[in-house]
Formats: structure tokens, sequence, C-alpha cells
């Protein structure tokens, strides 16, 4: 597999998607971040980080799990569950009604399962509205979705498969490219 | 994935783990405004009940339906069913009708074993007989699971009529299995023949071992029973092993109280007793509806998987 | 013309004159005529087969009257003779009950007409089967009854059934009781023991046999009544009949093959095919029986054939009937698993097992004509079997009414070709031969004056006998 980015060039990426979301939005007023399970959180984090440190203010961040609303449930079978958290700030839970929520992930491949989280951010409540932030953009979309906030795009081929690793999980932060079953659609492994 | 729910000694530590973890996941979805998720959108299930039980049926019918499945509703009462129509053209009825899952729940034991021959739906055990009831053994050992982290190595005391019980069965199954250690306790006249080789204690005496438990599980003590001579009267089955606020006492500090309900005031339970608040009774029924969620869940994940479908 | 035709170098095992040994066995005239190696008319070839006087079933219930849509006595009676049979005894739990006469006149008839098969019906013991008064136990006797049992239902008091046994010796008639103490098995549905617990059903405590047996023991001990004990299904009931019959009580006993085949691990299944009263026991229950036919301790095997209609079967395990088809299947079952190979290993000699099934039930129960000895002058009561044929029992491929066999799809050894009732084919070349109504009424009579000059009724039939191998027929 081929390196295609570093820890550095990862780090500048999440840097800037984080400026851009504070020019877009007009600051972190009434904003709140929502990472997708997995990879999704800790990157939401991240930003949530270098947000406060701007705006010398805390993001209400969490972490949203969307294995109930897939549309593959058919091919998959039951999968494990995860634990969705709403955003938390210091006073406590923050809800989604009227605020703008920015969804996290880290690779955004067919799209369904951004899909599959606007579903579950529904459920949750009634956001102002829902922007998308997203670590690789590899191409390949199977419903009209698409990123507010890229920190890189990957044109690939549906034969390969894109690694994102980081720290917090796998120890080192990096992003590969190379051969491999890639999951034919649908939400696959690598979260597309 | 798991096939027909029939049994708890047809679980092992790993699939019964997997049940427990998966009702974790699906707890948080009653504390929500939207209480629904769609991944069970468009299956159908339904609540084959020839025995009354409006609890145990709601609590299925609402696990159902937060999963998005379709709820059909087939009791005893007012139906075919009670005009004496058979098991077995009930059965093929349903299986034309093309149901994905059946909770039944009926008085002679190995009917569910019994539907499975007829029907290609998954068939969930909801209560048969006194043969099983493993629902309720899960969201107990969810419960139990839930207070103290773990269930192995914890005591369990299960105390009252064993013989009669479905849920005294399915537990002490699912309680060994995950490593806990049980005794069981009541007059020699209600537990049952060959209960020694279950893996448990057996002690006819309360007193000696409400000290030592972390488990106190009551189990319901029938009229009928002191009718047909089980034991003489309730009064000296409520003095000799009724739980009342002074045995309550006696347990260790932690410990809980635990029923599979309804109880019977002034027999197995004292009714100052039945308040207590070492009591997880309330605990229980919220339980019962993210267990049996999960065991939807896991039951009609689609596609049967060449081996049969076991986790 | 009479049909005279000799069985050649078969097998013939017939325990009455301590014979197992090849020989010729003509029949002319619907009696034995020759046992020796002479032969007359039709030569039927039967190297490798047995021959032996045909069974008789000591218990059967052929539910007509009352419910014929489980089966009727022609039904039963063909049932019967496709197993072997040529005499069997049908139960009194009829609707009406066999109390009386009527009835008993009535299932005779019935049996006459089919022709496949004698009957030595049963009364009853108590009017209604109530267990309070007594039944007209000699009106029944003057038709030849000589045994009355309540089977399905036991004699409940201890002085009724005193009574019963003593009254019952006017006519040296044997009281049959069915040993269930009733207190101990209210709402039974299995064997009681670790797997009842397991499964969730009532269990029937082995005590529930073994207390009514040992009663019904004292009493005919006492005075010296005869008893019958029907299906024994517990050691502990063996051990009983063992002791009495040393202290010389007048008793003998009976099983059923699933008592001595099957367990009650097939209870697992919750399949009602195999719930029976007495239940299915365990292994050791089962070696118990076994030990007692091979001591003689019980004398009979006896199948309690007991016809459900499937739709009563194929319910919930607490709501079906008990009850097992046993009439097609005792023979080859007997020979599979007690027989067998006939070495160190069998439970029964084959002599034992013809015993069993046939000379011993017909001695016990003094049934005239069947049994053997196969003898010239004899009836010609008799059946031909294949020892080591194979078949696989097919529960739709029954002569029964019912389907209710619990060994449905299970591969047997031995297989039945001819059964003669009095000399006529009941079952030909292993199926039910066509009856004709004039000589069914030739087939019963309790007279023995009367000489049944059995006539071939058609040309055709002397030429109809086929024989197992093309032989010459000797002038």
């Amino acid at each position: 597999m081929k390196q295609v980015l570093t820890a550095e060039e990862l780090s500048r990426a999440l840097k800037r998607m984080a400026h851009q979301i504070l020019e877009h939005n007009k600051g972190s007023h009434e904003l709140v971040l929502m990472g997708i399970r997995t990879r999704g959180i800790p990157l939401a984090h991240r930003l949530a980080a270098v947000i406060a440190e701007v705006e010398g203010e805390p993001v209400p961040t969490g972490g949203l799990d969307v294995t109930l609303y897939r549309d593959d449930y058919a091919r998959t079978g039951p999968l494990p569950l995860g634990r969705t958290q709403l955003p938390a700030s210091a006073d406590g839970e923050v809800g989604l009604d009227g605020r703008t929520v920015v969804l996290v992930d880290d690779v955004l491949y067919t799209g369904r399962t951004i899909r599959a989280a606007l579903d579950a951010l529904m459920d949750y409540g009634r956001p102002r509205a829902v922007q998308l932030a997203v670590l690789v953009d590899r191409g390949h979309r199977e419903l009209p979705i698409r990123a507010d906030y890229v920190g890189k795009n990957l044109p690939t081929s549906a034969e390969e498969e894109v690694r994102v690793h980081i720290t917090e999980s796998d120890g080192i932060d990096e992003v590969l490219v190379g051969a491999g079953a890639a999951p034919a659609g649908g939400v696959g492994s690598s979260s597309p | 994935m798991i096939n027909d729910l029939l049994a708890i000694s047809d679980l092992d530590a790993a699939q019964i783990g997997r049940i427990l973890d998966t009702a974790d996941g699906l707890k948080d979805i009653a504390l929500r405004p939207i209480k629904k998720v769609p991944v069970l959108r468009g299956r159908t299930v339904c609540n084959l009940f020839y025995e009354d039980s409006t609890r145990t049926r709601i609590s299925f019918e609402l696990a159902a339906k937060r999963l998005s499945a379709d709820v059909i509703n087939f009791s005893a009462k007012g139906s075919s069913v009670s005009k004496g129509e058979s098991l077995k053209d009930t059965a093929l009825t349903l299986q034309a009708m093309g149901v994905d899952a059946i909770v039944i729940r009926h008085s002679a034991s190995g009917a569910p074993q019994q539907l499975t021959r007829w029907v290609d739906a998954k068939v969930l055990n909801a209560g048969d007989g006194w043969h099983q009831h493993p629902t309720q053994a899960l969201l107990d050992l969810y419960t139990i699971r839930d207070r103290f982290g773990r269930l192995e190595g914890l005591r369990v005391a299960i105390i009252g009529d064993v013989f009669h019980s479905r849920v005294a069965r399915s537990l002490v199954q699912g309680l060994t299995t995950m490593g806990a250690e049980v005794t069981l306790v009541g007059p020699p006249t209600l537990l049952p023949p060959g209960v020694d080789s279950w893996g448990v204690t057996v002690s006819h005496d309360v007193d000696e071992v409400l000290g030592e438990i972390d488990v106190c599980y009551l189990l319901r003590v029938q009229q009928e029973r002191m009718d047909e001579q089980f034991f003489p009267s309730s009064r000296e089955y409520a003095r000799i092993w009724g739980i009342d606020r002074d045995r309550l006492a006696r347990l260790p500090q932690g410990a809980i109280v635990m029923h599979p309900g309804p109880m019977n005031r002034g027999v197995e339970i004292s009714a100052d007793a039945a308040d207590a608040p070492n009591s997880v009774i309330v605990e229980q029924v919220s339980n019962g509806i993210a267990v049996r969620m999960s065991c939807l869940y896991l039951m009609l994940g689609a596609e049967q998987r060449a081996d049969g479908g076991f986790l | 013309m009479t049909a005279e035709f000799t069985f050649t170098d078969v097998r013939l095992v017939d325990p009455a004159a301590d014979r197992d040994e090849v020989t010729n066995v003509t029949v002319a005239g619907g009696i034995v005529t020759a046992t020796d190696r002479s032969s007359a008319g039709l030569r039927i070839d039967c190297a490798g087969l047995v021959l032996a006087p045909g069974l008789v079933d000591l218990h059967v219930h052929l539910r007509e009257p009352g419910r014929e849509d489980a089966e009727t006595v022609a039904s039963g009676t063909a049932a019967a003779a496709m197993g072997g049979f040529t005499a069997v005894c049908p139960m009194a739990n009829t609707d009406p009950v066999t109390d009386h006469a009527g009835v008993v006149e009535q299932v005779l008839r019935l049996a006459r007409e089919a022709g496949h098969c004698e009957v030595f019906p049963v009364g009853a013991v108590t009017r209604g089967l109530a267990g309070e008064e007594l039944a007209e136990m000699g009106a029944m006797a003057a038709l030849g009854v000589r045994c009355f049992s309540d089977d399905g239902m036991p004699v409940r008091s201890a002085q009724v059934m005193r009574r019963a046994l003593e009254y019952a010796k006017t006519w040296d008639a044997i009281i049959c009781n069915h040993a269930e103490e009733p207190t101990l098995t209210g709402g039974a549905e299995m064997n009681e023991g670790q797997l009842s617990t397991l499964l969730g059903l009532a269990g029937w405590p082995r005590e529930a046999e073994e207390i009514m047996i040992a009663r019904d023991l004292l009493l005919a001990h006492g005075l010296n009544a005869r008893l019958h004990v029907p299906h024994v299904s517990t050691a502990g009931s063996v051990a009983l009949l063992r002791q009495a019959k040393l202290r010389g009580t007048r008793v003998t006993a009976e099983a059923a093959p699933h008592h001595f085949t099957l367990t009650e691990e097939l209870v697992r299944t919750y399949d009602p095919v195999y719930r029976v009263n007495p239940p299915l026991r365990t292994r050791s229950d089962v070696e118990a029986v076994r030990a007692g036919l091979a001591d003689g301790t019980l004398d009979a095997i006896a199948t309690d054939h007991a016809p459900h209609p499937p739709e009563q079967k194929d319910q919930e395990w607490s709501q079906a009937p008990n009850g097992m088809l046993g009439l097609e299947t005792a023979l080859a079952l007997t020979l599979t698993e007690l027989v067998g190979d006939e070495d160190a290993g069998s439970v029964l000699s084959m002599k034992q097992a013809i015993a069993a099934l046939s000379t011993n039930p017909a001695r016990s129960r003094d049934i005239g004509g069947h049994g053997g000895p196969v003898e010239p002058g004899a009836p010609a009561n008799l059946v031909l079997f294949d020892p080591a044929a194979r078949w696989t029992v097919d529960d739709r491929a029954l002569q029964s009414r019912s389907r209710n066999t619990p060994y449905a799809g299970m591969q047997l050894r031995g297989r039945v070709i001819h059964t003669l009732l009095r000399g006529r084919f009941t079952v030909r070349d292993g199926a039910l031969a066509p009856r004709d109504a004039a000589e069914a009424d030739r087939m019963q009579s309790r007279d023995a004056g009367e000489a049944d000059g059995l006539q071939s009724r058609d040309a055709g039939e002397a030429d109809g006998l086929q024989s197992l191998d093309a032989v010459e027929v000797t002038p």
C-alpha cells in the first residue's frame, strides 16, 4: 500500500478544515460536531480542539453510531452496535435542535454512510443545518451526497482500498491506498 | 445471528454475551424523543400468545415496533385459536401469510419446538409450560450484569417453586453458563427430581443462605401448589421461606432482590419487603424491552448463513 | 377341490413341541397334515425362511365400536395379519365399553366378516371402566371371554380388584389390571426423572406402576386367582414379577416392543408419537425388560396397539393422547433387536422369540388352536417369514387406519411373507390377501366339533398360490 498522506499533512489538513468551518459558519456559535463511528469521532475531537483554540470557546462534540440505519442489513446481518453520544459541553448534554451539525468522517465513498447518518440525526432532533467534513474524498458516489469540507481529494479505482490510520486507535497518523478487495457498494469497512 | 430461540441451553457463553452487549447498544433508544430505528423495517413479527400475559406481550410488541417491524397479535382469546383451531393449523396459516418471526407463549412445554416443524419463520419462545423462558433469563442476566459489571463468580440464590418454574430452569442454565454460583432454596417438594445434576447447590434453609449472596431471586409460589399439597399453607411457607423485612436486612450490603413478577405478596415476599430499595424489579421490566429488541435484531438479520446462523 | 400344499425345506420353529429344525410342513383342508419330510400338493420352496405358529397378541385396541376414525375391527385385524398374527385380544375400552355381551358379539361378528384374523375379546372388569361395580362377567364368559381388563384405566379400589379376582375364578378366568396408581400420575406426561425436569413435563414415577403390581400380586396370591400384568415397563416391576413367580403366584405378564426398544430420550423432540402409557423409560429399564423376556419372567410380547388419528397426535405434547401402533412391526422389532444374528449377543433365541410372540400368549390365556404345536390335526394358523429380509417402515403404507408408529423411517429385519388362518392365506407374498365372504363365515368357530372343510372357493385360488420358486406339482 502507498502512503498518500503523512502525519504532518494530515494535521495540516485538519487545521485548514477547522478554519474553513469557522469561516463558512462565521464563528462557532450554535455549532456542534458529530463524529461518525469509528474514526470520525477522534477526528471530530481534533477539529473541536483546533476550533476551541482559535475561538477561545469549546465546541460541543459527540459521536454517532449509524449501524441501525444502514441500508445493507440484509447483506451483512446484525453487526455489533456502538453507542451514540450526543454532543456534550462542560454543562452536560447539548441537543441538536436548532444547531448547525457538522458531521465528521474519515472517508467519503459511496455516500451511504452519510445517508444513514442523516436519518440517525433526524431521530435525535431537528438541526438547523447539517454540514459534512471528511478527511478523504475518494469519489464513486452512489447517492447525491457531497462534502462541505474535504481534507484531501483522492481519486481511486473501485478495486483499490483506502485505509485511514489515526493515532488514537491505530498508533499512527497516515492514509494509505493500495490494492485490496474494495467493498462493492454500500457501507464497508473503510467507512466510505 | 441466532436461529430460533427456544431454550437457554441452546446458547453458549459467547452467544449470551453477544445478546447482552447488543442490548446495551439498543437501550438508549428508549430515552430518545423518537424511540424507533428503521433496522427491521418491513419485517413482520407475530405474537402468538396462548397464555394470557399482557405484560410480556406488550414488552415484545414494543421491542418489535421500536425496531420498525410490523406486529400482529394472536391471542388465545377471541380468535380462531379459542374456537379450537389446532396449533398446527394456526402455524400453517401464519406460514402462508409469510411472517418473519413468531413469538410464542404456550402452556404446553415443547410447543415452540413443535412449531418450528411447521413454519419457516424464526421462532422465539416467550415461555412454554414449565420448560423455558429464555428472554426472561436473558433480561435477568442483563440486569445483574448491569448492576455488578460481571456475572462470573457472583453468588445467586433462587428461592421458591423451582419445580413448576420455567424461569428457574432458564435462569439456572444462563447463570451457570456465565460462571455464576447458584443455590436453590425451597422445600424438597418444590425442588424437582434431578436438580442436583444442574451444577447448583441445594438448601432448604433460607436463613443459612441469605448472608452470603449477591442476588436474591424470588420465584412465584402459587396458591394452586398449596391445594396440591406441595406445602401445607401459605402461612407456613411464608414463615420458613418467605422474604420479609428482617430477612431483607440480613442481605449483604450491595445485594439485590429480583422477581420475575407478578408477585404474590404475603407468600414469597412480604408486602413491606416488596418495595425495598435494593429491589431491582422495575429495572428488570425496562431491561426486558432492550433485551427483547436485541433478540429480534439478532434473529432477523436476513440471510440465513450456510452454517445455520448461530452467533 | 381341497387346496393342499407343502412348505418345503422350511425352518419350523415350534416352541410348543420344542422344535427348531428344517423340515416340510403340509397343510390341507385347513389343518396341518404333516410335519415330516413328506410332501403333497403344491410345493412352496421355503429355503432360508421360518415357519411358526401364527402370532398371538394379548393386547390390542381395535377402537371399534366408537373410534372408527382411528381404527376398525377390519383395519386392525388386517394390520394384525400383516404382522403375522392369527389371533388378537381386543381390549374393552371401546365406546360403548365392552362390559356386556352385546359388544362382545359385535366385535366377534365384525372380525368374522373381515376374515383377517381371529379375535378373542377382552371384557371389562367394571361397568363403564369406572372401577366401582363389577361388569357381567358371566354373560361375557358365555361367549367365550376368558380375560377381563379395564385397560386404559386402573382398578383403583383394592376391594373391587379383590372381588373381581375372586369372582373370575368361577370360569378360571384372568383379570388383567392396567397398573397405574392414579393419585401419583395426575397430569403425568413422561417418565419422571432428570429428563422430565429438564423438559418441563410432569413426571410419571416408577412407583405408580410398581405399587399397583405389588398390590395385585399380593391379592392374586392370597386368593390363588389368575392375574395378568399388561405392558410392564420398569425394572422394579420385572423384579416384583420374578419374585412372585418364585413364590408360585399364578401370574403371567407381557411387555410391549416399545418398552424393549425405545427410551425417554426420544421425548426431547416433543413429538407426540412418543407419548405412551406407561411412558418410555430409561436404558436400564429397557435392559431389565429384555432380561425379563429372556428368563421367562415376562411371558409374552404384546403390542398394546393403540391407534390415534393424525390430527390427535399432531398436537402439543400435553394435549396429545397416549399410544403407539404395534401390530405391523412387532415381529420385525423382536427379530431385529432381540434375536439379531442368533449369536452370543442375542437376548432371545428364535425359539424363545416365537414362544413370546405366539406360544406363551396362547397358553397364558387358554386360547386353543393357536400358538402351536404345529402337528397333524392342528388348525393351520401359521406365519411364514424371512428373518433376513430388510425393509423400511413407512407410516403411510400401513394397513392400520392410523399412522402413529414411532418406527417410521426405521429399517428393520424380518418380513412376513404368508400368514395363514385355518389354512387360508390372509397375507400372501407380503400383501393382504383378498377375502371371500362365504369363506369368512366358516372362519371362526368356538365349537371344536365343527370341522372346517376348507374348500378352495374358486379354482383360481390354487393356481393363484404363488410359489417362491417354480416347482413341480406333485400329483
